[in-house]
C-alpha cells in the first residue's frame, strides 16, 4: 500500500488535450494535439472503454469562435471552454487551478499538452497538485492493450536513451508532446461535437504573478521550434556577418534560422536561435547544419529532425554521422550555389 | 535575503564521443558534474546576494557522491549546502523529487527566492522547478532570462518564450527557473574551495524531511520507467564532395535530394 493507493481512480475514459491561445487565436499545437488524442481515444474505444472520447480544454479570453469550431472539425468530440480576462496571458496559477477543478469534476483518463513554454510550466505545476505522474516531451504515446495504461516514450540524455514510462496507479495520466511532432488531423466539414461553456469559480482565477508585457521577436525570425525547416550556422561561418548566408538560404527554403552554441557564444547571433542541450530542441522536417561540427550537445537538439543535411569542410565531422545528405567542402562556395540552384528551380516551377 | 538554489549532479557529456556505428554516446569513465544549466541559477543567486545582501543555500538530491556538487557550489560562493541522500530516495521521478525538495526547502526556510535551472541535461524534463513551486504554493517564472528589478517585496523578471520576451512581476517568496542569458557562471575561487572543504554538508533523509519512506523514491513516484532502449541514431547518408564535383553540381544533387523528399 503506498501513500497514493487511495487515489486509484475511477477515470471516465476521456482523453483531454490542452489547447493554447494567444490574443484569442488558438495556436497550431492545439490542433496537432488532436492527432495524438484522437489515436488514444479511438484505441480506448476499440478496447471497449466506456466514456472514451476526445475533449479539448480551451482557456482564453475573447476566443475566436471559428477556431473552437475547427477543433471539433479536426477531431474533438467535446470542448470545455472557459473564457476570462484571467486567461489572456496564460498565467500559470489560474490555468492550473481551472484545469485541476475540471479534472476533479470530469475525471479524464489522459491529459496531453504541448511541450511549449506554457505546457512545460503549467503541466508540472498542475500534476503535483493532483497528484499524478507527468511525462515530459514524449515522442510516442500508445495504449497498452492488456492494461489499458498510457505507454509514454521519450528521449533523454541528449537523445541517447529512449525511455518507456507508465503511470500505473494515478489518474489522469499526463504527458507533454513536442510541437511539430504530429500533423493536425484534416478538417471534416460535417463533424459534430459538443461545446461546453465552463463557469470557473472566481477564486480560482487569481494570479499572484502579474503580466506586464511581451516584446515579440520579428515575425518568422526565431520561432525555430515552430518551423518546418531550420537552417543553422556554426563556427564554420567564421564571423557574424556571414549569417547573412544562412538567412538567405533559410529565406529561400521558407525556414527559420538556428545556430550552434559556438556561434551564439561568439555573439554572432542571439541566444533564442541556439539549438542544443543548453538551447532549444527542434524536430523540423528538414534541418540543414552549415559549418557545424556536431557536438553531442548540438545533436541533442536536432537529431530527431525528419531529414538532416550537413555542410562541412571536415569529412570526419560528427554531424555527418546523423546526416541523410552530407556535403564535404567550403560552405562559402556551396551555399551561394545552392541558393542559386533553388532560385532557378522555383522560377521554372513558377512558369510551368 | 535568503536564496535557496536547487542543483543536480549529472554525467559530464561535453567531451563525450559517439559510437560511430550506432551514434549513441560512449559513457565509459564519464565524470559527474553540476548540471551545467543549474550553474546559471547559482550565478544569479550569488549576484543577487552581492547586490542585496543575505545568504545562499544550495540544495541537492542524489547519491552520496553528489556531496561534491554541493561543495562545488559552495566553492563558487554559496554560504552553505544540504544534500538529500538516502536509499529510500532512490528512483524518484519528477513528482517524488519535487516533493522531497519542497519538504527540504520548507525546513530550510524562511526564504525569499528559490532558484533552479530550466532543466537537467540528463533527464531533460524541466518539471522539477515548477513542481517544487506548486507544492510550496509559490508563484513561478520559468525560462527567466533577466531580473529587471527587485523592490517592495516584488521581483520583476523577463522570461524567454517562443514568441519573444515576456515580463512578469511576482511577489516574494517565489521560484524562478533560470536560463543561460542570466549571466556567465563564475568559477570557484581558491578561497572558496578551501571554505568548501571545511564546510559541513548535512545529509538528510526521510527522517529529517519528516516523511514516510513510502512517500519518496520509487515508492512515492507515480511514474515508472518500464523500458530503456538505446536507439540507433546514426544515418546512412548520401555524401557529395565539392572537391570532386564542384559546388554547382553538388548544389544540384542537394536540390534533387530536397525534391525527392518533397522539401522544396
Amino acid at each position: 500500500m503506498t501513500a497514493f493507493a487511495r487515489e486509484e481512480s475511477v477515470a471516465s475514459g476521456a482523453v483531454w488535450t490542452v489547447a493554447e491561445q494567444a490574443d484569442g487565436r488558438l495556436s497550431k499545437v492545439s490542433y496537432e494535439l488532436l492527432a495524438w488524442g484522437r489515436g488514444l481515444a479511438d484505441k480506448l474505444a476499440a478496447m471497449g472503454r466506456p466514456g472514451a472520447e476526445l475533449c479539448s480544454v480551451v482557456l482564453g479570453a475573447k476566443l475566436e469562435q471559428a477556431d473552437l469550431e475547427e477543433l471539433i472539425l479536426r477531431g474533438a468530440d467535446r470542448l470545455y471552454v472557459a473564457e476570462s480576462p484571467a486567461f489572456e496571458h496564460a498565467l500559470v496559477e489560474p490555468c492550473s487551478n481551472t484545469l485541476q477543478y475540471l479534472i476533479r469534476l470530469h475525471k479524464p483518463e489522459i491529459v496531453v499538452a504541448g511541450a511549449t513554454s506554457m505546457g512545460r510550466t503549467l503541466m508540472p505545476y498542475l500534476a503535483v497538485r493532483i497528484p499524478t505522474g507527468l511525462t515530459a516531451d514524449c515522442t510516442g504515446l500508445d495504449i497498452d492493450e492488456e492494461t489499458g495504461h498510457l505507454v509514454q516514450t521519450r528521449p533523454a540524455v541528449g537523445g541517447n536513451v529512449l525511455a518507456t514510462i507508465v503511470t500505473a496507479r494515478h489518474r489522469p495520466q499526463m504527458a507533454t508532446v513536442r510541437p511539430r511532432s504530429a500533423v493536425a488531423p484534416p478538417l471534416v466539414a460535417d463533424r459534430r461535437g459538443e461545446m461546453v461553456n465552463v463557469n470557473v469559480p472566481e477564486e480560482l482565477l487569481q494570479s499572484r504573478a502579474e503580466w506586464l508585457s511581451l516584446h515579440t521577436f520579428p515575425k518568422d525570425d526565431v520561432n525555430i521550434q515552430d518551423a518546418e525547416k531550420v537552417v543553422a550556422g556554426g563556427r564554420g561561418l567564421k564571423k557574424g556577418e556571414n549569417f547573412a548566408l544562412i538567412r538567405e538560404l533559410a529565406g529561400i527554403l521558407g525556414g527559420a534560422v538556428g545556430a550552434s552554441r559556438d556561434a551564439v557564444d561568439r555573439g554572432w547571433i542571439s541566444y533564442p536561435h541556439q539549438i542544443g542541450l543548453s538551447g532549444k530542441t527542434v524536430s523540423p522536417k528538414l534541418y540543414v547544419a552549415v559549418g557545424i561540427s556536431g557536438s553531442i550537445q548540438h545533436l541533442a537538439g536536432m537529431r530527431t529532425a525528419g531529414r538532416i543535411a550537413a555542410v562541412n569542410t571536415d569529412p570526419e565531422a560528427q554531424i555527418f554521422q546523423v546526416a541523410d545528405f552530407g556535403v564535404v567542402g567550403d560552405l562559402f562556395e556551396f551555399v551561394p550555389a545552392l541558393v542559386e540552384e533553388i532560385r532557378q528551380r522555383k522560377s521554372r516551377k513558377g512558369h510551368s | 535575503m535568503h536564496i535557496i538554489v536547487c542543483i543536480k549532479q549529472v554525467p559530464e557529456t561535453s567531451n563525450v564521443q559517439m559510437d560511430e556505428r550506432t551514434g549513441t554516446m560512449l559513457r565509459e569513465g564519464v565524470e559527474s558534474i553540476i548540471n551545467p544549466l543549474d550553474l546559471y541559477a547559482v550565478e544569479l543567486a550569488l549576484e543577487l546576494k552581492e547586490a542585496h545582501g543575505g545568504r545562499v543555500t544550495v540544495l541537492s538530491m542524489g547519491p552520496p557522491k553528489a556531496d561534491k556538487a554541493v561543495r562545488e557550489a559552495i566553492a563558487m560562493g554559496a554560504d552553505s549546502g544540504v544534500l538529500l541522500s538516502h536509499r529510500a530516495l532512490a528512483g524518484s521521478d519528477t513528482y517524488a523529487t519535487s516533493f522531497a525538495l519542497a519538504r527540504a526547502i520548507t525546513r530550510l526556510g524562511p526564504f525569499d527566492l528559490v532558484l533552479t535551472g530550466v532543466r537537467a541535461t540528463d533527464g531533460e524534463t524541466g518539471q522539477v522547478g515548477p513542481g517544487v513551486a506548486s507544492l510550496l504554493r509559490l508563484p513561478v517564472s520559468t525560462y527567466s532570462s533577466r531580473i529587471v528589478a527587485i523592490a517592495g517585496g516584488k521581483v520583476t523578471v523577463q522570461r524567454l518564450v517562443e514568441t519573444g520576451y515576456e515580463t512578469l512581476r511576482l511577489p516574494v517568496p517565489c521560484l524562478l527557473t533560470v536560463g543561460k542569458e542570466i549571466g556567465y557562471p563564475r568559477l570557484p575561487t581558491l578561497r572558496g574551495k578551501q571554505k568548501a572543504r571545511d564546510k559541513q554538508v548535512p545529509v538528510w533523509g526521510p527522517a529529517e524531511l519528516g516523511v514516510e519512506e513510502e512517500m519518496v523514491g520509487s515508492a512515492g513516484s507515480p511514474t515508472r520507467v518500464v523500458k530503456i532502449a538505446r536507439p540507433r541514431v546514426a544515418r546512412e547518408g548520401r555524401r557529395v564532395e565539392i572537391a570532386k564535383l564542384g559546388a554547382a553540381r553538388a548544389a544540384k544533387e542537394f536540390a534533387d535530394f530536397l525534391e525527392e523528399h518533397d522539401l522544396l
